[in-house]
């Protein structure tokens, strides 16, 4: 007690520093604007511990915001059930973030001459263009519904302010008494240890998992990617401690799209291992696996030449394996592993497969352009030379948590292929080897100015470059250009 | 705008936002810290680890801080909206005053007792189990906590109490540890069938003058400082510091506490040996107001 008098007394002349800092703050937010912020309040409010207790930030968890998850969102402490609660308590986020960001990328850009000025051409240019923007909103709500049944429904507006169900579901949490029963059911995040929808990143194409996305290009397979929230069955078990965690989930192959109107009569499956090792002062080193297997259609019934929704039959197989690993090399250190090795079948890899498909960009799918093969029709064949498509995929997260309220994150992810889909044997037209390789840089700062268990909010400083190989504009006919983007992005991100 | 101005405008910019936190952050003064880096009592041993405070310096805060405070005494910015009887409040480092001890009634816990507190949890209380952390967090944490009261600085940690071995549960034993609960009157608070329904009940402070209930056997929920029949045995006979439960040390013996153990459980609603030979004796409720037994 006496020394934290004392120390209030030191203190003085920091709340200087602090006005300086509130005034500095002013000013960047008023030239610039842009960033996002902290954890789910929901949850905070309910239990009254800040976003740090579970979030290394706001919203990536730590291990115990995992097992606070891996629980039903119960803390175990025998006040999980809603019957504790002020019966006024109503678990309800929401968050959105307003932008500014600046994005350059390149483009065929036409050239104009003569009079009156006609189009002569086009040449590769770097397009620029900055303005403020906004994120979409997120309305969360979760928690018990009674102990061990618990809920999670997250209704996610784009910035038009069209919604979608980006999360539903229902759970059922340490059945017969073991932390190694739990079911849930409805459209969930893939239990991955590296979570995309937790992460902070906002910019395009730093904001998504490129491994967990990753379709080789002309691949018809929209299915099998993991940073899709996806429908069906997961069973979940751990350790009580959570350091021992496995999953089997069934999923249908609709890349998470409701209606079957995708993939229908087809399932898959994505199994997770992962171990949680103690390693004294770094904490908790984890290192595990993924299984992502199943099967999608490649062939629709039609009617008059027209897809019949809902139709699909041919079902063709497509793998996603690999290893993942949180590794902590320093008290504030951490670094963050995803390896991959995907495949998908050779119609696939011809383009079949995606004759329907609602996906939107936000939700990381590619549209199915009008002139893709859409079906696999009786008679098909498929051209020579063709094959599966396979390729590996490294994503690599370091995160230096200077504090709870500050935290720097560089990412870099590349995608090799390793055997494109045109170029087995007797190929008329073979792929350049490296045609759709992907390195992806991203760098950003992320500040928690404070941190309550009633709000969050975070400043978020962003950089990403991506650039993949030979799928940028071209303005000759046979020649491939890359694809080549950079961002920088400011953002204020909160919830409430 | 010049394309160099705006450049530079950007740069001094996010340099600046980049610079803020850092300030901002600094919530302890160098001098505090060296204050409690310093101090004999900012280091804990739990089993073969050694604790350093300074290390749990910024997983009190991640953690910690919001109930219990950073100054540790239980007002964090939380603590105002634990109800209680329904919630009890932060612990209060500065007191050096704790529940659940190995060491008798009035005396300092143990490294290790406070180390299994830490990830152990608390039920019915907001103290979720900790056991996240690793043990040589724990440890740190040990001795974070520590620097807040001045009694580490003067005292040292009680003699663990010695708990016999276990002995056979016995219908007999059942039956004299129902004897045990009428003597020592543990009916006034948790009622005669254990529904923490007994005539003090209603009228439970803890030393802080706040509203406290006693343990409801009958929800079957865990003991406050654990779950095994040792904690039992450990929770009557160190007393639960702090609160109106006393220590039963001077008034029951060793082989009488576990009869009493044995009955208690009997209270609870799982399917244990002690509840399967009570069902036998088809032991009835204690009638606190009949005569004594005619000797």
């Amino acid at each position: 007690m006496r020394m934290w008098a004392q120390s209030r007394l030191c203190q003085k002349p920091q709340r200087f520093t602090s006005i300086l800092a509130a005034v500095f703050s002013m000013l960047f937010l008023i030239l610039t604007a842009a960033q996002r912020a902290d954890a789910l309040p929901a949850f905070a409010r309910k239990y009254g511990l800040r976003c740090s207790a579970c979030h290394e930030t706001w919203p990536i968890l730590n291990n115990f915001g995992l097992r606070f998850r891996d629980n039903g969102y119960q803390l175990m402490n025998d006040r999980d059930s809603p019957i504790w609660q002020n019966p006024g308590y109503w678990p309800v986020t929401f968050r959105i973030t307003p932008i500014w960001h600046r994005l350059s990328s390149l483009q065929a850009v036409d050239t104009y001459g003569g009079i009156p000025p006609a189009i002569t051409g086009s040449q590769i240019q770097r397009i620029t263009s900055s303005g403020f923007d906004l994120s979409g909103l997120d309305f969360h709500t979760g928690g018990t519904l009674e102990k061990n049944i618990s809920f999670y429904v997250l209704p996610s507006a784009d910035p038009t302010a069209t919604f979608h169900f980006e999360t539903v579901m229902a759970r059922f949490d340490n059945l017969l008494g073991s932390s190694w029963i739990n079911i849930k059911m409805g459209r969930f995040e893939l239990n991955n240890l590296l979570s995309e929808k937790r992460m902070v990143q906002l910019t395009g194409n730093g904001g998504i998992y490129q491994t967990y996305h990753f379709i080789p290009v002309g691949d018809g397979n929209i299915y099998g990617q993991m940073g899709n929230n996806q429908l069906g069955m997961e069973y979940l078990g751990h350790s009580e401690n959570d350091r021992t965690r496995i999953s089997a989930a069934l999923l249908s192959s609709s890349s998470g799209n409701e209606n079957l109107i995708t993939g229908a009569n087809s399932y898959s499956g994505f199994f997770t291992f992962d171990q949680g090792i103690d390693a004294g002062k770094l904490g908790v080193e984890r290192i595990g696996g993924y299984a992502y297997v199943g099967e999608a259609a490649t062939y629709y019934r039609t009617t008059g030449g027209v897809p019949i929704p809902g139709s699909g039959i041919g079902n063709k197989g497509f793998s996603r394996v690999g290893f993942t690993g949180q590794l902590y090399l320093g008290p504030h250190f951490d670094l963050n592993v995803v390896t991959q090795h995907g495949s998908d079948n050779a119609w696939f890899g011809q383009g079949y497969g995606n004759a329907i498909n609602p996906g939107s960009a936000n939700q990381g799918i590619p549209q199915c352009p009008p002139t893709c093969l859409a079906n696999n029709v009786p008679g098909t064949t498929l051209p020579a030379g063709s094959q599966a498509p396979i390729w590996n995929g490294y994503t690599f997260e370091a995160r230096y948590v200077y504090s709870s309220q500050l935290i720097f994150i560089g990412l870099y992810e590349a995608e090799r292929m390793s055997q494109q889909a045109n170029n087995g044997a007797g190929s008329a037209n073979p792929s350049p080897s490296k045609l759709g390789n992907i390195n992806n840089y991203t760098a950003l700062v992320r500040y928690n100015p404070f941190m309550n268990p009633r709000a969050g909010m975070a400043l978020q400083a962003e950089f990403n470059s991506f650039h993949q190989d030979l799928t940028g504009p071209s303005i000759t006919p046979g020649v491939l250009t890359n694809t080549n983007t950079n961002e920088l992005l400011l953002g204020i991100d909160f919830d409430f | 705008m010049n394309s160099r101005l705006l450049q530079s405008l950007y740069a001094v910019v996010i340099a600046g936002f980049f610079a803020l936190p850092t300030r901002i952050t600094a919530q302890i003064t160098e001098y505090q810290e060296k204050q409690w880096l310093d101090s004999a009592a900012a280091s804990s041993h739990v089993g073969n680890l050694t604790g350093d405070a300074h290390r749990a310096a910024e997983t009190y805060r991640r953690y910690c801080v919001v109930c219990h405070g950073e100054l540790g005494d239980g007002n964090g910015e939380s603590a105002y909206w634990f109800d209680t009887p329904l919630y009890f409040k932060p612990r209060d480092f500065t007191l050096g005053v704790f529940k659940c001890r190995s060491t008798p009634t009035g005396t300092l816990p143990t490294d290790e007792d406070l180390a299994n507190s830490i990830a152990r949890g608390l039920d019915r209380s907001n103290m979720p189990p900790w056991n996240v952390l690793t043990a040589q967090e724990r440890a740190d944490l040990v001795a974070w906590i520590k620097h807040y009261s001045p009694r580490w600085q003067t005292e040292k940690p009680g003699e663990p109490i010695a708990i016999p071995a276990e002995p056979e549960v016995t219908a007999e034993r059942i039956k004299a540890g129902q004897d045990v609960f009428n003597r020592v009157q543990c009916w006034k608070c948790h009622g005669v069938e254990g529904k923490a329904n007994g005539p003090s009940a209603s009228t439970l402070q803890d030393d802080l003058g706040r509203p406290i209930l006693p343990y409801n056997f009958s929800e079957g929920g865990r003991f406050k400082c654990g779950s095994t029949d040792a904690d039992l045995y450990k929770i009557f006979m160190t007393g639960l510091d702090g609160t109106p439960m006393p220590s039963f040390s001077d008034n029951i013996k060793p082989e009488e506490a576990w009869d009493l153990v044995f009955f208690l459980r009997t209270l609870q609603p799982f399917h244990t040996k002690a509840k399967e030979i009570a069902n036998g004796l088809n032991l009835k409720p204690i009638n606190p107001n009949a005569p004594p037994p005619s000797q």
